[in-house]
């Protein structure tokens, strides 16, 4: 089948949505997903940011869609035609969601631990207003703990429900879901349990957003003066990969992660143990170091390339500033005029 | 008098028992489909008849039926939608609560036509009582054998349940009404798959309003041209109009359709005019996400022409000055009412009810009710006006399902007609500090010097 | 979350256990979750009218579901209390056309007579007023809804009537 996206052919198997579609095409045109999981099943559909106007159904349909579509759960017809940063209709509405998204969001980045590494963040540096319309009193949520590996912070969380499906699909006990309903809808396990089982620290990894982070972790460090290593061990838990990112300060392994592609999905999922209680370097193979997407904030200080010295091209010494600016706003110890 | 298809025997006593209700000519139509019909006929018969469903979209329910996945060879479900929660809207309840033999009736005569062999009656949780009526009524029918296994000796089986809900609007949309008829929360389902291929726990399932399925059996007895006959254009047969506010008899009304709306307010036979001597200031016509109409855009359209309870002449010059028929919720305004403060309330009411699964609804019906209450309470600003009208704009066609419309059209309605309403509130708070601000001083009084006062 | 840690005495009697296999005969033999809101209602309704998380770890245990799955619609759902309320709830519809029609001064003449605010009981714990949503009786308004039943074309008067027949015990909550 052969589907358009931004005027950009490809070809693509029955059953592909759009958005995998555009993610074969990669560059600008792929929307932004904060709920679809390619991992999970069932995930998608939900936070409305990958919205795309299809402007031509199919070959044998050639309607339009009266409405945006959401791109992830929307199967590609062959002769489809799509637009997604081609169309103002799409751009103006990923920013109506990341306005809606941000309203009640506490924009605690500064003491985020996801800060550096959320969707969130990306999301809003690429759709978001530096200013807000909204002034009434944010939405909040009472501190839920879930034990003491991971991190709960409800006032963060977007609702993407990928959590839910880690916990229906990675084990056979789920203790968490959604409550309450509307703006009030929260995950939460109602009887304030643990949440204990040897895949649930996978809901940090899924997570977009800070709302779930690891408690090990906590504070430790921002995460771009980390430096990610990959690397590996031979871990008998049956369903673990394995193969994870560890992200070290010196020779101190602050935390470990699954490995995650240039979508912020993980490669594959690991256990607790390999999460938690493996921080000894002893404990691992490292293979090298883990490379990041240009635009991640984690690369601006990564030491895998060499940054080169900046230059501003301007008018010799205008940094430093005019000589009778400076007299202006000298200190007593550097005194105005001689004369005195 | 206006022909009546389903209420013609409500005052005949003892209706709501199966006794009279057969004595009455009840269950003809499942005689004569069963023995006579074969489903597809059945099918074509509702087809022709161009009867448009009326939860409020006003599909037509005989090309719904037909969509109904029968190569697949998995069973199939006929859900009927009592989940009736639309404010204003409360014709259903009626039906059920009085006739209850007509809705197990048609829900028989359709069963059949779709196929189905296990269908069920999805009632809101507040209808407690009626829920109980309906399952004393189903039991009355299956000791008459009207339902179990090989029904008249046709070979026909079906199976009837009332289901119960718990308290969710949401769950009037047809795909958040199946999750919950599953035991889940009333998240709607993301579309494809429709519920024709793939509804109740993953079967072809076709839901239908009560009225829709109480109006088959009539249309099998006496054929869907007949039905077809009453109406003007594509708006055939009849319909039952839930008719509240200041007017001076609230109740439920069936009517045929094309009666004027100055005829369906004014006369004895209806609504019998207003509440008291206030005059009319706006009406809301098909349940309370339908937009709003200004006194001057109810008995006529903008071109001039009379307003009709038709689908047509009711949404007449689109959103710009028409509005929609909707579920035939009646709700009618004078003077006294505060076009802010019933937005507000509206938008309350979506607030309470988003189910909370995609962020333009979750978000933005919290973000309407709290800047509407603040201009209703006067801390608005003169900048909200325009706030209001971008969030409506936005939360509108991004999101799952149709409740983000419901909840963005009211207020752009609101805006659209009631401008000035809204300026008033903001540039004079202290004339709405209380909440019947317009029962002594109505609009019209004190318009004058929203015009004197310009920003 | 709302939910309680008052204890509550559960009693599953025979009668209510026949009423909960009666509506699980009504799905097929795998789809027992089905019956959820429909046992939950019974349930409560046995149970002065809350449930306890204990209540619905029963209710989860019946149907053979996870206790997650209980919760999850228990709190989505407004008529599920989750914490003990008052006997005699006066649940007042306050959508449009019942404010239209004067409900919000009903309201505050019923919390005033009964010397409560919205949402708290009273201290002998007998009524509790509270404002729900659109209960689709607008051409009744203003009404409200009390156990199983709706009290419609409200005025003072009935109200009166109403309060003194609760604590006379002349009232009916449930149609079983």
């Amino acid at each position: 089948m052969k589907v358009t996206i931004d005027g950009q052919e490809i070809e693509v198997a029955p059953g592909t949505t759009i958005l995998q579609a555009a993610r074969m095409i990669g560059g600008e045109s792929v929307p932004p997903a904060m709920c679809y999981y390619s991992k999970l099943k069932g995930t998608g559909g939900k936070c409305r940011c990958c919205l795309v106007d299809v402007t031509k159904g199919s070959e044998a349909d050639p309607r339009p869609m009266p409405k945006l579509v959401a791109s992830c759960v929307t199967g590609c017809q062959d002769g489809m035609e799509v637009a997604s940063t081609s169309s103002a209709r799409v751009k103006e509405a990923r920013k109506s969601v990341t306005e809606f998204l941000l309203i009640n969001h506490p924009l605690d980045c500064p003491i985020c631990d996801q800060a550096g590494e959320c969707d969130l963040q990306n999301l809003s540096f690429e759709h978001g207003k530096s200013e807000t319309r909204f002034i009434e009193e944010k939405r909040t949520f009472a501190p839920e703990n879930i034990g003491d590996k991971i991190q709960l912070h409800m006032n963060r969380c977007i609702l993407c429900q990928r959590c839910v499906k880690v916990a229906e699909e990675l084990t056979d006990d789920r203790v968490h879901g959604v409550l309450n309903r509307g703006d009030h809808a929260q995950i939460s396990t109602y009887i304030a349990a643990a949440i204990e089982n040897d895949f649930s620290g996978n809901m940090i990894d899924v997570c977009p957003v800070g709302a779930l982070t690891d408690k090990t972790f906590r504070f430790k460090s921002r995460v771009w003066f980390n430096k990610p290593f990959n690397a590996h061990r031979t871990c008998t838990t049956p369903g673990c990969c394995g193969k994870t990112t560890l992200w070290m300060f010196g020779n101190e392994i602050q935390r470990v992660t699954a490995r995650k592609d240039e979508y912020h999905e993980v490669e594959g999922f690991i256990c607790n143990t390999c999460r938690f209680d493996k921080k000894e370097v002893a404990d691992w193979t490292i293979e090298g170091p883990r490379k990041f997407e240009k635009d991640s904030v984690i690369n601006q200080n990564n030491y895998t390339r060499k940054l080169d010295k900046v230059v501003i091209n301007t008018e010799k010494g205008i940094l430093e500033g005019r000589d009778i600016d400076r007299k202006k706003i000298s200190m007593a110890k550097i005194p105005l005029d001689n004369n005195k | 008098m206006g022909r009546k298809i389903l209420l013609d025997k409500i005052n005949v006593p003892g209706i709501k028992t199966y006794e009279v209700y057969r004595r009455e000519g009840g269950y003809a139509s499942v005689e004569k489909a069963l023995k006579t019909l074969t489903p597809d006929e059945v099918t074509e018969e509702v087809k022709t008849s161009g009867l448009r469903g009326r939860g409020g979209a006003g599909f037509p329910v005989g090309m719904k039926w037909s969509f109904i996945d029968k190569k697949s060879g998995k069973p199939r479900h006929l859900v009927c939608n009592a989940d009736e929660s639309e404010p204003g809207t409360f014709k259903d309840r009626f039906l059920m609560e009085y006739i209850p033999h007509l809705l197990i009736e048609g829900m028989i005569t359709s069963s059949y036509a779709l196929g189905a062999n296990l269908s069920y009656i999805y009632i809101r949780g507040e209808y407690m009582w009626v829920y109980k009526i309906l399952e004393r009524a189903i039991a009355e029918a299956r000791a008459a054998g009207w339902l179990g296994k090989n029904i008249l000796g046709t070979g026909y089986d079906l199976d009837l349940y009332v289901q119960i809900g718990g308290g969710a609007y949401i769950c009037g949309e047809e795909t958040a009404l199946i999750e919950s008829l599953e035991g889940k929360r009333g998240n709607p389902r993301l579309k494809p798959p429709f519920p024709a291929i793939s509804g109740l726990w993953q079967n072809p399932t076709v839901v239908n309003n009560v009225e829709s399925i109480a109006s088959v059996p009539w249309i099998v007895n006496n054929s869907g041209a007949e039905y077809a006959a009453i109406g003007i254009g594509r708006s055939t047969g009849t319909k039952l109009i839930s008719a509240s506010g200041n007017i001076k008899n609230p109740g439920v009304y069936e009517i045929e359709l094309g009666l004027s709306v100055y005829e369906f307010m004014n006369s004895d036979e209806y609504l019998g005019g207003m509440q008291t001597d206030r005059p009319l200031k706006a009406l809301v016509p098909g349940g309370s996400s339908v937009p709003i109409l200004p006194a001057h855009l109810i008995y006529k359209t903008a071109a001039g022409e009379d307003r009709l309870m038709t689908y047509e002449s009711l949404s007449d010059g689109g959103f710009a000055t028409g509005s929609m028929l909707g579920s035939g919720g009646f709700i009618v305004y004078d003077d006294r009412a505060c076009i802010v403060r019933n937005t507000w309330n509206f938008s309350r009411f979506y607030h309470h009810e988003s189910c909370g699964q995609c962020t333009p609804c979750r978000e933005g019906t919290g973000w309407l009710e709290k800047v509407l209450w603040r201009i209703e309470n006067g801390q608005g600003r003169e900048e909200d006006i325009e706030l209001l009208w971008s969030i409506q704009s936005k939360i509108e066609g991004n999101t799952i399902c149709p409740l983000g419309d419901a909840a963005s059209w009211p207020v752009a309605a609101a805006i659209r007609h009631f401008k000035e309403e809204f300026e008033y509130h903001i540039r004079f708070p202290e004339k709405v500090k209380n909440r019947d601000h317009f029962v002594a001083e109505p609009f019209e009084k004190v318009k004058h010097l929203v015009a004197k006062e310009t920003v | 979350m709302e939910k309680s840690h008052i204890k509550q005495e559960i009693h599953m009697t025979e009668a209510l256990m026949n009423r909960i296999n009666e509506l699980i005969s009504h799905y097929p033999a795998d789809k027992k979750k089905s019956a959820l809101l429909p046992v939950l209602h019974e349930v409560q309704d046995a149970h002065d009218n809350w449930l306890s998380v204990e209540l619905q770890n029963k209710v989860a245990e019946i149907l053979e579901i996870k206790p997650i799955e209980v919760y999850e619609v228990v709190t989505f759902y407004t008529m599920f209390n989750q914490r003990p309320i008052g006997k005699y709830m006066f649940e007042f519809c306050q959508t449009s056309p019942c404010c239209q029609r004067g409900v919000e001064d009903l309201m505050d003449y019923t919390c005033e007579k009964l010397g409560v605010k919205v949402g708290e009981p009273t201290p002998d714990g007998q009524f509790e007023v509270r404002g729900v949503e659109c209960l689709g009786a607008c051409g009744y308004a203003p009404m409200m809804q009390l156990g199983d039943f709706y009290q419609e074309h409200l005025t003072k008067e009935k109200i009166d009537q109403l309060i003194a027949d609760c604590k006379d015990g002349k009232i009916t909550l449930h149609d079983k």
